[in-house]
C-alpha cells in the first residue's frame, strides 16, 4: 500500500544511521582486528591478546572497574535513599545532577590541583600530622576521581527505583513486625535491584574503558582497556591490535549487559498504585 | 513524611560537599593573581580577561557551540523520525531488534565509538576535522533522542489519532497538529540532552578530530596535560554559570510543558 511505502521513505535517515553508524563500525572493528601493521591477514593480534601482557591488563582493568563500581554503589545507595526521604527530593536530585553536567575534563582537572603536592588535601594531611603524601598518580587517586565522576550516574537509577517503591509496602513490613534491617533486606533491596543493576551497567562499562582519567590522574601508571585502545590507535598507530582489544571490550560489554539486564516487566512496577 | 535524623543529614551534607568542592575550588582559584591552584594571593579578573583575549580559545569555544547546536538539531530531527518509525512498526520482534540496535551506541564505551568512527571516516574518506566531529556527534546523539521521544509516543492515546482522522484530518495534519505537539516535551528533552552530550564529549571527539580542529574538551585536555593554567579555571567558572543557566532553563521548559501532557489543552 502507498501508506507503508511512505513510511519506509521517511524512515530512511534513521535506517541509514543504523547501518552506517551502528552496524558498520562494529563490522569494521572486527574486520581490522584480523590485520597486522603491514596489512596482512593474520590471527596474530588475537594470539597477542592472550599473552601475559594483555591478560594482565584485562584483569587489572576489571579489578579497577570493579572497585570503582563497588565504591560508587556503596556511596550512591544511601545517598539515593536519603534523598527520597527529603522534603524537596526533586530539588536535591537536581543538585546531584548538576555536577554531572559540568564538563568531565574540568572536574578531572580540578583534582590535579586538589591532590597536588601543594594542594589543599596535602595541606590538610600536614595539618593533621600525617605529612605530605604523593596522592596524584596513585591507585587511590584514580579510583577516587573515577568514583567522584560516576556517583551521579549511579544515584539516578537507584533514586528512580526507590522513588517508585510503594511506601505502603514498607509500612506493611513494619506492621508485620520486621525491623528496619529486615525491611531493607527483604523488601526495599529486592524491589530496587533493577535500579542497582542499571546503575552498575552505566558505571562498570565506562570504567573499563576510561582513558582520560588514567592519563591525567594516574599518570600512565594504570592502563585500562580504554587506555590500551587509545594507545594503539593514536600513538602506536597499530589499528589491528587496537581493534582486537576493542573486540574484546565489546564482548565484555555484551556480557555485562546480559548480566545486569533487569526483568522487562513486573518487578519494575513495584506495586505502586496509579 | 519522616524527618531525617542528624546522622543521615550529615551524610548527605558530606556527599554534597564532596560533589561540589572540586568545582568551587576551580572557580575560587580562577580569581587568584598567583600562578597556581594553591596560595591564594590577591583577587584578580586577569584570567577572565585572558580567556576573552585569547582568540584561539574563543574560536574553539565558538566551534564547540556550533557543533553542539548543529548536531543537536540534526540528531533531534533524525531521532524523532526514528522514534516514529519504531512506534509505527507492527512487527514486535522487528521493533525490539531495532530498539536494541538503537541502544548499542548508548552503552558502547566512548573509546569504541571513537575508534570505530575513526576507521569508518578514514575508509570512506571523510577528512578529519569539523565534518567528522559533527557527523560523530550527530551519530551518538540520535539514540538518546529516540529514547526520550518513544515513551511520549506510547503515552499518547491512539484514539486521538483515530479521532483526528475521523474528523477529516489528513495524514500530514495528524502529524503536525496531533502527534508532534503531543510529543513536544520528549523532543525538547531529547534536543537538550543531545546538546549536553555534544558539549560534554571528549573521547569520541579526541579520536576523530584531526590536527587543525579542536573542541573545548579536547583543548582543556591538552592544556591540562601540560600542567595547571588558571585560564582553564576562569573558563570553568564561565562554563559553570552557563551550565547552571541551561539546567534551570531546561527545568523551566519541562515544567511549562508538563501541563498539556495530560492530553488535551484546556
Amino acid at each position: 500500500m502507498n501508506k507503508s511505502r511512505l513510511r519506509s521513505i521517511y524512515s530512511i535517515p534513521y535506517t541509514a544511521w543504523i547501518l552506517l553508524f551502528v552496524l558498520a563500525p562494529i563490522a569494521l572493528i572486527v574486520y581490522y582486528s584480523f590485520f597486522d601493521l603491514a596489512g596482512n591477514f593474520t590471527l596474530a593480534n588475537y594470539r597477542n591478546f592472550f599473552t601475559s601482557v594483555y591478560l594482565k591488563l584485562t584483569i587489572s582493568s576489571f579489578w579497577y572497574a570493579f572497585l570503582i563500581t563497588l565504591f560508587s554503589l556503596l556511596i550512591a545507595y544511601p545517598t539515593a535513599y536519603l534523598i527520597t526521604k527529603t522534603k524537596h527530593k526533586q530539588l536535591w536530585l537536581l543538585l546531584i545532577i548538576i555536577p554531572s553536567w559540568i564538563n568531565l575534563l574540568l572536574k578531572t582537572y580540578a583534582f590535579i590541583g586538589l591532590m597536588g603536592l601543594y594542594g589543599p588535601l596535602n595541606a590538610f594531611l600536614e595539618a593533621v600530622g600525617i605529612g605530605k603524601q604523593q596522592i596524584l598518580f596513585t591507585d587511590f587517586s584514580f579510583v577516587f576521581v573515577s568514583v567522584y565522576i560516576f556517583i551521579p550516574f549511579m544515584i539516578l537509577p537507584i533514586f528512580n527505583a526507590l522513588d517508585k517503591l510503594n511506601p505502603a509496602l514498607i509500612d506493611a513490613s513494619r506492621d508485620l513486625g520486621a525491623d528496619s534491617w529486615t525491611t531493607f533486606r527483604r523488601v526495599i533491596w529486592p524491589l530496587t535491584t533493577n535500579g542497582v543493576k542499571s546503575g552498575i551497567q552505566v558505571v562498570f562499562i565506562p570504567a573499563l574503558s576510561l582513558f582520560m582519567i588514567t592519563r591525567l590522574i594516574a599518570g600512565n601508571k594504570i592502563i585500562t582497556l580504554g587506555t590500551a585502545i587509545e594507545q594503539q590507535f593514536l600513538v602506536t598507530q597499530n589499528w589491528g591490535m587496537g581493534s582486537t582489544i576493542a573486540v574484546f571490550l565489546i564482548v565484555f560489554m555484551f556480557i555485562i549487559m546480559l548480566v545486569t539486564k533487569g526483568k522487562e516487566k513486573g518487578a519494575s512496577d513495584n506495586g505502586k498504585a496509579r | 513524611m519522616e524527618r531525617l535524623g542528624k546522622l543521615p543529614k550529615l551524610y548527605l551534607a558530606i556527599v554534597f560537599i564532596i560533589l561540589y568542592a572540586p568545582i568551587f575550588y576551580l572557580i575560587f582559584y580562577s580569581f587568584n593573581s598567583g600562578g597556581g591552584m594553591s596560595n591564594f594571593e590577591e583577587f584578580t579578573w586577569e584570567h577572565y580577561a585572558a580567556v576573552f583575549e585569547d582568540k584561539r580559545l574563543i574560536i574553539i569555544v565558538l566551534n564547540t557551540i556550533i557543533i553542539a547546536l548543529l548536531s543537536a538539531l540534526l540528531s533531534t530531527t533524525i531521532g524523532v523520525i526514528g522514534a516514529l518509525a519504531i512506534y509505527f512498526m507492527r512487527n514486535k520482534k522487528m521493533r525490539n531488534a531495532v530498539l536494541s540496535l538503537n541502544n548499542i551506541l548508548m552503552v558502547s564505551p566512548d573509546v569504541i565509538i571513537g575508534a570505530s568512527f575513526l576507521i569508518l571516516f578514514t575508509m570512506i574518506g571523510v577528512k578529519l576535522g569539523f565534518a567528522s566531529v559533527l557527523i560523530s556527534h550527530i551519530a551518538f546523539s540520535i539514540p538518546i533522542v529516540v529514547i526520550m521521544v518513544l515513551p511520549k509516543l506510547s503515552e499518547m492515546n491512539t484514539s486521538l489519532i483515530d479521532a483526528a482522522l475521523d474528523l477529516g484530518a489528513s495524514r500530514k495534519d495528524v502529524m503536525t497538529r496531533v502527534i508532534l505537539p503531543f510529543i513536544k516535551p520528549g523532543i525538547f528533552a531529547g534536543f537538550f540532552l543531545a546538546l549536553t552530550y555534544s558539549l560534554d564529549d571528549f573521547a569520541v571527539t579526541f579520536f576523530v578530530t584531526g590536527n587543525g580542529f579542536s573542541t573545548l574538551s579536547v583543548e582543556i585536555y591538552s592544556m591540562a596535560r601540560t600542567g595547571i593554567s588558571l585560564t582553564i579555571n576562569a573558563l570553568s567558572g564561565l562554563i559553570f554559570i552557563v551550565t547552571v543557566a541551561l539546567v534551570i532553563g531546561y527545568y523551566a521548559i519541562n515544567r511549562k510543558t508538563k501541563m498539556p501532557l495530560t492530553g488535551v489543552k484546556k
